[in-house]
């Protein structure tokens, strides 16, 4: 596992391999059932979550339906408090800019908080490229970074590591990136951390420029809010002199009052805390004190577009607080990595295959890569839909559609590899609009029922692989009604 | 009070038995229960699938097949959640839409699961069923979360003479069926099955039971498969069992009855 996400294999063939790792399941169903018990614990400590919950999830429609109006109002205030704003269409603009930027700082090295937007842009391998060395200062960050790796989690990129494989990677690749890790390092948590504290500190003493990402940005001040349990972030934001912070445009609230919503419905919906450790904001640039040069660059790469689809649009409103992924099944077997895009579990099978299009396979597999089961839907604090959306990218899948792609309305083709599927489902359509045909059919699955097979043919093999199937009755309901009924109701 | 039944098509080709429990089940708590022959399918996989357009007929359908009654009773959570939840969602985007929008008004509130109809609408728990069987609970997605039938299943089963309700750990998890999801991501709705069937095992139940045959379908399937001793049941089979046929058991076992 390295480098990068594209090219990765359709949902089913990544999922069905990881599937098969036992090491890999065992981490994600011990990790993933102990913090979603706690969030449950969290949450009903609140009386007025349903409120909160629809409260967060009308400011966010809000602010998304006047998008424009409160993107300038932030524009002008970050400037007038001495920040610069730049705008990207997209992941490659965003990483030019960022590139450019830390470019003229003149410095080869930076610091980094975990960043859900920089992780969606790629932006590490555009400064690797180049030249420039970007540091992950949160703990889970660093242990993929080190390991050459993906994250698999929206909160706890790491998930998918033990104890015992962090202190392999620790021991292994420290050395190579700054300050080594203590001789006999074994897999004690304490110990653990201090080799990443060591590590970091030297890393934080010597950076010059900072990139962070953001999970608020107030509009009327031009506040940014980043949320954490490590203190890593916040000095990332304080000690460089230079901060570039990269944030996608769905991110805003008006106002500080609104802010105060979503700082009780993020911690106990990610972490399980009533408050987060470190809530660190910063506005343009103070003298003396933090950063001298602040940049804000705003990501669309696709946001502008989604926004556009009245159903899909709801996927803005996600604060990201990983919830939905903590109790999915699906995630919770299948791993994030299949999911193929720095979102995975069931937001990352609504926003990417939004953001990115449907048009390789993978993307076009992500809506099917749930069973509907209702939990995401159930947990998240933003009340997304996400079932709702999941049918409706389905439906584009296989029959195509209306979008907007890079602002531009264009009608999408259905997606190769469905035709047999839609010749099924049609002509299922047209016996259960003929129930004389549903009928006859029945008949003669029941006459010819000690003829079937226990396993299926054909596409549905995989299903009788580890299912028996059950034997047609002789009979069905509806004959058996019109034999013993049918005379004296005639219905 | 005219009430239909509305058996869905895996009931009717597959497991008549539960068309069969409900119509006793009804008639011995004192409904006539009628079955108009006009129904067929929800259009639950068409429309999960992305199939949506082809659901519309399937909606006017439904609506003209049961048009002349008060209530619809199902004996399926995912059917009932369908014909609720997204009906009116298939009206407003449809083609259209304005009789295909009446038609869901008129369907939604007539609608019920089986064990939501006993509950609510003739209000009773005890349907005077006897079981002696252990038996235990799998809540499905759809009745949990869609429809929230919430502890009605379990209130009808508690007063089921002979019957014990044993707990299934991590009940609320889903069973990894999920339609064409099982055709679409076959290696991870068999993990989830197999995490299902295990806790079903943890039980010692005889058998376990839910409120949809499809679930019990890919339930059932991998405890054949494993040559688990529990046995797939739905609630209608148990509440529909009297003293009088004990000796013929409800439930599906390892070949046809
Ligand atoms: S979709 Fe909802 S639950 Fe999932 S990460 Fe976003 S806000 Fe959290």
């Amino acid at each position: 596992m390295s480098g990068t996400y594209l090219g990765m294999p359709a949902f089913p063939t990544a999922a069905a391999s990881s599937t098969q790792d036992g090491r890999l399941r065992a981490n994600l169903r011990y990790a993933t059932h102990t913090i979603r018990d706690k969030r449950a614990k969290a949450v009903a400590e609140l009386d007025d979550w349903a409120r909160l919950r629809a409260a967060g999830a009308a400011v966010k429609d809000r602010t998304l339906r006047h998008l424009d109006h409160y993107l300038e109002q932030l524009e002008e205030a970050v400037t007038a408090a001495g920040g610069q704003v730049h705008w990207a269409a997209d992941a490659a603009e965003a990483n030019a800019i960022v590139a450019r930027l830390v470019r003229e700082t003149g410095e080869r090295e930076v610091v980094k908080v975990k960043s859900m937007a920089t992780q969606e842009t790629g932006l590490n391998r555009t400064l690797a490229e180049a030249g420039i060395s970007a540091y992950e200062t949160d703990l889970a960050e660093l242990i993929v970074q080190l390991g050459d790796d993906l994250p698999s989690h929206i909160l706890v990129p790491a998930i998918h590591r033990n104890r015992g494989e962090i202190r392999d990677i620790f021991r292994e690749q420290m050395g190579r990136w700054g300050r080594a890790a203590p001789e006999g390092l074994s897999d004690a948590p304490g110990e653990l951390a201090e080799a990443a504290r060591l590590h970091l500190r030297e890393k934080f003493l010597n950076a010059k420029v900072g990139i962070s990402g953001a999970n608020f940005m107030v509009a009327e001040t031009g506040t940014l809010v980043v949320v954490e349990s490590e203190g890593n972030g916040r000095m990332c934001l304080t000690l460089p002199e230079t901060l570039i912070s990269v944030v996608g445009i769905e991110k805003i609230v008006p106002t500080w009052q609104d802010l105060e919503i979503f700082l009780q419905l993020l911690p106990r919906s990610s972490t399980a805390e009533r408050m987060n450790p470190y809530t660190s904001m910063w506005t343009g640039t103070t003298d003396g004190d933090g950063p001298r040069t602040f940049h804000l660059v705003l990501l669309d790469n696709g946001r502008t577009d989604t926004l556009a689809d009245t159903v899909g649009r709801q996927a803005l409103r996600c604060i990201r607080c990983s919830a939905c992924l903590n109790v999915c099944p699906v995630y919770e077997r299948a791993g994030g990595h299949a999911y193929g895009s720095a979102y995975p579990g069931p937001i990352g099978a609504i926003l990417t295959p939004q953001l990115r299009g449907t048009a390789s396979e993978l993307d076009a597999s992500l809506p099917y890569a749930s069973s509907l089961c209702g939990a995401c839907y159930e947990v998240c604090p933003v009340a997304i839909d996400i079932p709702e959306v999941l049918v409706h990218l389905r439906e584009r899948v296989v029959q195509g559609g209306k979008v907007t792609r890079r602002g531009v309305k264009t009608v999408l083709k259905p997606a190769k590899g469905h035709a047999a599927e839609r010749a099924a489902m049609r002509a299922a359509g047209f016996a259960f609009d003929h129930p004389g045909v549903l009928r006859a059919g029945q008949r003669l699955a029941g006459r010819t029922r000690r003829l079937h097979p226990r396993r299926l043919p054909g596409p549905g093999h995989a299903w009788s692989d580890t299912r028996d199937l059950p034997p047609v009755p002789a009979e069905s309901f509806r004959d058996w009604w019109r034999r013993t009924r049918g005379e004296e109701q005639g219905k | 009070m005219r009430v239909a039944l509305f058996v869905t098509c895996i009931n009717d080709t597959l497991h008549p038995d539960t068309g069969r429990a409900v119509i006793t089940l009804l008639e011995r708590l004192g409904v006539e229960v009628g079955f108009p022959e006009e129904q067929s399918c929800c259009g639950q996989p068409q429309f999960n699938t992305g199939y949506r357009h082809l659901t519309e007929p399937l909606v006017r359908r439904y609506e003209r097949a049961f048009r002349d009654y008060d209530y619809v009773v199902t004996p399926s959570g995912s059917c009932a959640a369908m014909v609720r939840d997204n009906y009116p969602r298939i009206a407003a985007e449809g083609r259209d839409s304005r009789d295909l929008a009446e038609a869901a008004a008129r369907a939604v509130p007539k609608t019920y699961e089986l064990t939501e109809f006993l509950v609510d609408v003739l209000k009773v728990t005890d349907v005077g069923a006897y079981y002696p069987h252990t038996v235990t609970y799998h809540p499905t997605c759809h009745g949990l979360r869609m429809l929230r039938l919430g502890d009605r299943p379990r209130r009808l089963l508690e007063h089921v003479k002979g019957l014990e309700l044993r707990e299934l750990p991590g009940a609320e998890e889903c069973c990894g069926f999920g339609g064409t999801f099982a055709v679409k991501n076959p290696a991870v709705s068999a993990a989830m099955g197999a995490d299902k069937v295990r806790a079903v095992r943890e039980t010692g139940a005889e058998a376990v039971c839910t409120v949809d045959n499809s679930c019990l379908l890919h339930i059932g399937g991998m405890l054949r498969r494993e040559g688990a001793a529990a046995r797939p049941v739905h609630i209608a089979e148990i509440l529909a069992a009297t003293e009088a046929d004990t000796r013929k058991p409800a439930g599906r076992e390892g070949s046809p009855r």
